[in-house]
């Protein structure tokens, strides 16, 4: 506890109402630490006041990510803040807590285990982390046969769309591992399974589906590219296997499409990751990484704890961290159970199917996103001429809503689209109220002048008489055409991978 | 929100928790249960069966922060659904993360102008921040290497055995040798002569730790600078240091400000510090600083444009909380410089105290040092009757969990308790544990568990020997309780020597 010093200052701040105290007046330290201490209460005050100017997370539909837990589950977040989940030989119920975990994910991904089994995966902070893990894995499994088979070894490729995440690109840059991406097309807007194996040569370690593209929503058919690889794997012997990145389909494909196989049935898939905290329906903070077997691991790579006696094999990136949101993974677990999270996935594609009839109906929108899939509603602009989707985006800022826009990776990047993500806590009146928004903003937006048609108009005028006219832009049409070429210039440059 | 189902069986919602039957149902282990289960159940059920784990306060083990003022608590709480990543939905908390770097990167007296933005980012924790790091070093050496057309395929890194297992991990999953140097008894940390003579063309950087894991020693930068200085002079390498300031990064500046370890050093390039260890800030957070602009590799850093403003990044992890940033922002402008310095004073004398206390037993050699990192390391001057693993056992019973580890090579033969004094660590608990210390040694010294067994096979072998001739046989058994003790004993030491897991 920080001893409280008396200080020699008049005004003292324990009778002062917060904002009659001369903090509030102070200019808050940004680039040094501050010489003296504050009050608590002026601390929180000041920081809470300035986090006001954040967006609000319930209304950020660009985000998978949770926003919103039963107040019992927060309750068990706040006790466990102070544990640090590593300390396994000092939390033993905290870790068995995890290893809970592990199993009923691995079961719900038909992992080939036995009754009482223990499965084979780890939690991490999120699917970046489960996803390094994993290439790792591949890399090493892949190294280790090669130098058997007295092959050259530095040149490892891996094989996926487009359309990954970001931290795929991550994974191959800072593990030195070839990125090598099967382009997209304007109607096909995943990973094509024929083309990635095409691609492979004897150098991939690993190709890469995802389950939930984090554009549209689509999964990828992972079973046609374990056929297809099956196939090809015969020819060559090469024993290619594949991983998919389920970060937001994990937590939906087994409750709304368990006939579809697209994990540890199909024999090719050794390893699945899946954010906890996308509809694992957790809070920011926790994934999960399953191998199929144990054979998948490579052991080189786990670490050896021991505590109580047992050994507890880790593997991960991260060592301390906090321990609340795996345990707020079980409470998810056991709270639902198979019945509550089908109930909630449910809700969520029959609230993306609302909206998505909403924004039908004004006529002025591609839904560009399947019924099937990742409940999210990915549309756009039938005629962006005149204004385009990141004006809308724009517009739908001040009613409070984030909506992102977004161009698509090559070979698509003439396709630009608005994306709401439909959570558990988006709730049929939230949709209803958004598609109303929506419309106002169009209205709003058709009454503005186009930035385009200026220029047309004076293209047209001119073409003839050979006379420059000088037409003085309004100084709001100035300065949205120097936003709208900021804005471009800056989106080309954003690697659409801060998307997630 | 889960829309609730009509249980026919209605009564549920009326039956006190403990009365329902939830509580007789045995809880899922490996299958999702098919049913959901009400969330009171749901939540007393974990509530119960975390009751068993040890309590946070007492975890004596640690240097991760275990306590914080409930108005940070508070922010932390309302900040738990912000995910940390949304840059541009939250540019507030990316803001504040941008002070904590540009706060912290003065603190280590990085050479930055009154204004500049200082080079650096948040973590989970100093382990990612040390893989960030040493991918920092790793990409700036292979670039070196290839333009000067050399061999860039076996880069090294040169640490003391005492590092703790992050470096191992960073070793080993970025494809990079780990030469350690040897401890020797009586020398707990990485003597900076025979660092900087591992020191080799392939060598991407050498590592020092402010505060060893084991003894919360401060390993001796400024000499490392020098020696290491004078070796580049020779071999025109230009090998850069790491200091690994997990826990002494926020003890040194208040505490030693004279002491030189940081960017006070010229060849020192980044430093990583745990904000979650004295940073005083809950599990979770932790931050790497670079030196310059030229210190971090253009292509590792990913540009995430939010507001038209560029925002680089440099992270293994993408999506996580916000709560532990905003929590070391608020211990930055809450405790302030003077803050800090009052914490870690307290921390010290009450280290103090208890050494005193423990060197009054008369029992123990204090092995760690008075300077570093507030802990106190203790071994026994006499292991013969019992250990310190059988101690660290005792202790468990009175709550207090103390560890209990055996030092890397080549001082495997000395093990140690370890107290880390913590900021909650007031004095009265110091002074509580000293005597729950003595209860446990008056118990060891009058009931020695392994006294009566070793006497037991001294005699069996005796017994033997003399009736060898005779060709007849003595067995003498064993109580109820040496056998399994004997047993534990022997797992527990094997056990042990494996483990690397001390944090």
């Amino acid at each position: 506890m920080v001893i409280s010093k008396a200080t020699s200052n008049s005004d003292d701040f324990t009778i002062h109402s917060t904002f009659a105290s001369r903090y509030v007046r102070a200019s808050f330290p940004r680039f040094k630490m501050p010489e003296n201490s504050i009050p608590k209460e002026a601390a929180f005050q000041i920081i809470n006041d300035e986090l006001m100017l954040d967006g609000n997370p319930r209304l950020n539909l660009a985000s998978f990510v949770t926003t919103w837990m039963e107040p019992e589950c927060d309750k068990l977040i706040m006790a466990s803040i102070n544990k640090n989940y590593v300390d396994m030989d000092e939390y033993p119920v905290t870790t068995e807590l995890q290893n809970r975990c592990v199993n009923m994910i691995a079961h719900l991904f038909n992992a080939p285990l036995g009754e009482a089994e223990a499965a084979v995966g780890v939690g991490t902070v999120g699917s970046s982390e489960a996803i390094m893990l994993a290439g790792l894995a591949f890399k090493r499994k892949w190294q280790n046969k090669r130098k058997a088979e007295g092959k050259p070894y530095d040149k490892p490729n891996i094989v996926t769309g487009a359309n990954v995440q970001v931290c795929w690109e991550k994974f191959a840059r800072y593990f030195e591992v070839e990125l090598k991406e099967v382009k997209l097309r304007e109607d096909y807007l995943v990973m094509d399974p024929v083309k990635a194996v095409e691609m492979v040569d004897e150098n991939t370690i690993c190709v890469a589906a995802i389950l939930g593209s984090t554009l549209n929503g689509e999964f990828e058919d992972v079973k046609l590219l374990n056929d297809l690889l099956v196939e090809k794997n015969k020819q060559t012997g090469w024993d290619t296997p594949i991983h998919v990145d389920a970060a937001s389909g994990g937590f939906i494909a087994p409750f709304l499409y368990p006939e579809l196989e697209w994990d540890f049935r199909l024999p090719l898939v050794k390893s699945i990751n899946v954010s906890g905290h996308k509809y694992g329906l957790v809070y920011a903070g926790i994934g999960w990484v399953i191998w199929r077997s144990k054979d998948d691991l490579p052991e080189e790579l786990i670490f050896h704890i021991n505590y109580l006696g047992t050994d507890q094999p880790t593997f991960t990136l991260n060592f301390s961290k906090g321990s609340s949101q795996v345990i707020a993974q079980y409470y998810q677990l056991i709270r639902l159970g198979f019945e509550g999270y089908k109930n909630v996935m449910e809700n969520c594609r029959e609230n993306m199917l609302v909206l998505k009839a909403g924004l039908e109906k004004t006529g002025r929108f591609n839904i560009v996103s399947k019924d099937n899939g990742v409940p999210l509603v990915a549309f756009s602009l039938k005629n962006n001429s005149c204004h385009d989707e990141f004006e809308v985006s724009d517009y739908l800022r001040r009613f409070g809503w984030i909506v992102p826009a977004y161009t698509m990776p090559p070979d698509a990047q003439n396709v630009t689209v608005l994306r709401v993500v439909i959570r558990e806590d988006f709730s049929r009146t939230l949709a209803e109220r958004l598609v109303i928004d929506i419309q106002k903003v169009l209205h709003e937006l058709d009454t503005l002048p186009s930035k385009i048609t200026a220029k047309i108009a004076l293209n047209g005028e001119n073409a003839d008489k050979n006379v420059t006219v000088v037409t003085k832009k309004s100084a709001i049409e100035t300065q949205r055409e120097i936003t709208t070429v900021w804005r471009k210039f800056v989106m080309e440059k954003k690697k659409m991978n801060g998307v997630c | 929100m889960v829309i609730t189902t009509t249980i026919p069986d209605s009564g549920e919602q009326l039956q006190p928790t403990f009365a329902s039957r939830y509580v007789r149902t045995p809880v899922p282990k490996y299958k999702m249960p098919a049913d959901p289960i009400p969330k009171e159940a749901a939540y007393q059920i974990i509530n119960d069966e975390l009751m068993l784990d040890g309590t946070p306060r007492l975890n004596l083990a640690s240097f991760v922060t275990t306590w914080m003022e409930p108005e940070c608590e508070k922010l932390m709480m309302a900040a738990i659904n912000k995910n940390y990543v949304d840059m541009d939905e939250y540019p507030v908390t990316t803001e504040l993360q941008n002070r904590c770097v540009n706060m912290i990167a003065r603190l280590f007296n990085a050479p930055v102008g009154e204004s500049d933005t200082a080079v650096g980012v948040g973590t989970v924790g100093s382990s990612e921040a040390i893989m960030l790091a040493g991918l920092a070093f790793k990409r700036k050496w292979q670039t070196k290497r290839k333009l000067e057309g050399k061999p860039y395929d076996k880069p090294n890194i040169v640490t003391g055995a005492n590092v703790q297992v992050c470096w191992e991990k960073f070793a080993r999953y970025f494809e990079v040798d780990l030469k350690e140097v040897k401890l020797s008894e009586g020398y707990y940390v990485m003597d900076p002569v025979k660092a900087v003579e591992m020191v080799d063309e392939n060598t991407i950087c050498v590592a020092a730790i402010l505060g060893s894991t084991l003894t919360g020693e401060f390993e001796n930068v400024k000499l490392l600078n020098e020696l290491l200085t004078k070796k580049n002079k020779e071999t025109g390498w230009d090998t850069p240091i790491h200091v690994d300031a997990a826990s002494g990064g926020f003890i040194a500046p208040f505490i030693y400000p004279n002491l030189e370890w940081d960017f006070r050093l010229p060849l020192v390039k980044s430093i990583n510090v745990s904000g979650h260890k004295y940073g005083l800030v809950y599990p979770g957070v932790g931050w790497v600083i670079w030196r310059t602009k030229e210190d971090l590799p253009e292509d590792l850093i990913f540009h995430i444009n939010y507001l038209g403003s560029d925002q680089p990044t440099f992270t293994l992890n993408f999506s996580k909380g916000s709560s532990q940033i905003i929590a070391q922002y608020y211990q930055f402008v809450r405790l302030g410089f003077e803050g800090y310095k009052n914490v870690m004073e307290n921390c010290l004398e009450n280290a103090r105290v208890l050494k005193e206390g423990i060197e009054k037993t008369g029992l123990f050699n204090i092995v760690s040092k008075e300077d570093g990192v507030p802990l106190v390391a203790f071994s026994l001057k006499d292991s013969s009757k019992y250990d310190v693993f059988e101690i660290s056992g005792s202790l468990r019973r009175f709550g207090w969990i103390v560890p209990a580890y055996t030092m890397p090579p080549n001082a495997e033969h000395i093990a140690v308790l370890r107290v880390v004094i913590r900021e909650d660590f007031s004095r009265a608990l110091a002074e509580r544990l000293i005597s729950d210390i003595e209860k446990v040694m008056k118990e060891m010294e009058t009931h020695p568990i392994r006294v009566s067994t070793k006497t037991a096979h001294v005699t069996a072998t005796v017994d033997e020997t003399q009736d060898g001739d005779d060709g007849g046989k003595k067995h003498i058994k064993k109580s109820a309780r040496e056998t399994p003790e004997e047993i534990t004993t022997y797992w527990r030491k094997l056990v042990a020597g494996k483990r690397t897991g001390i944090c």
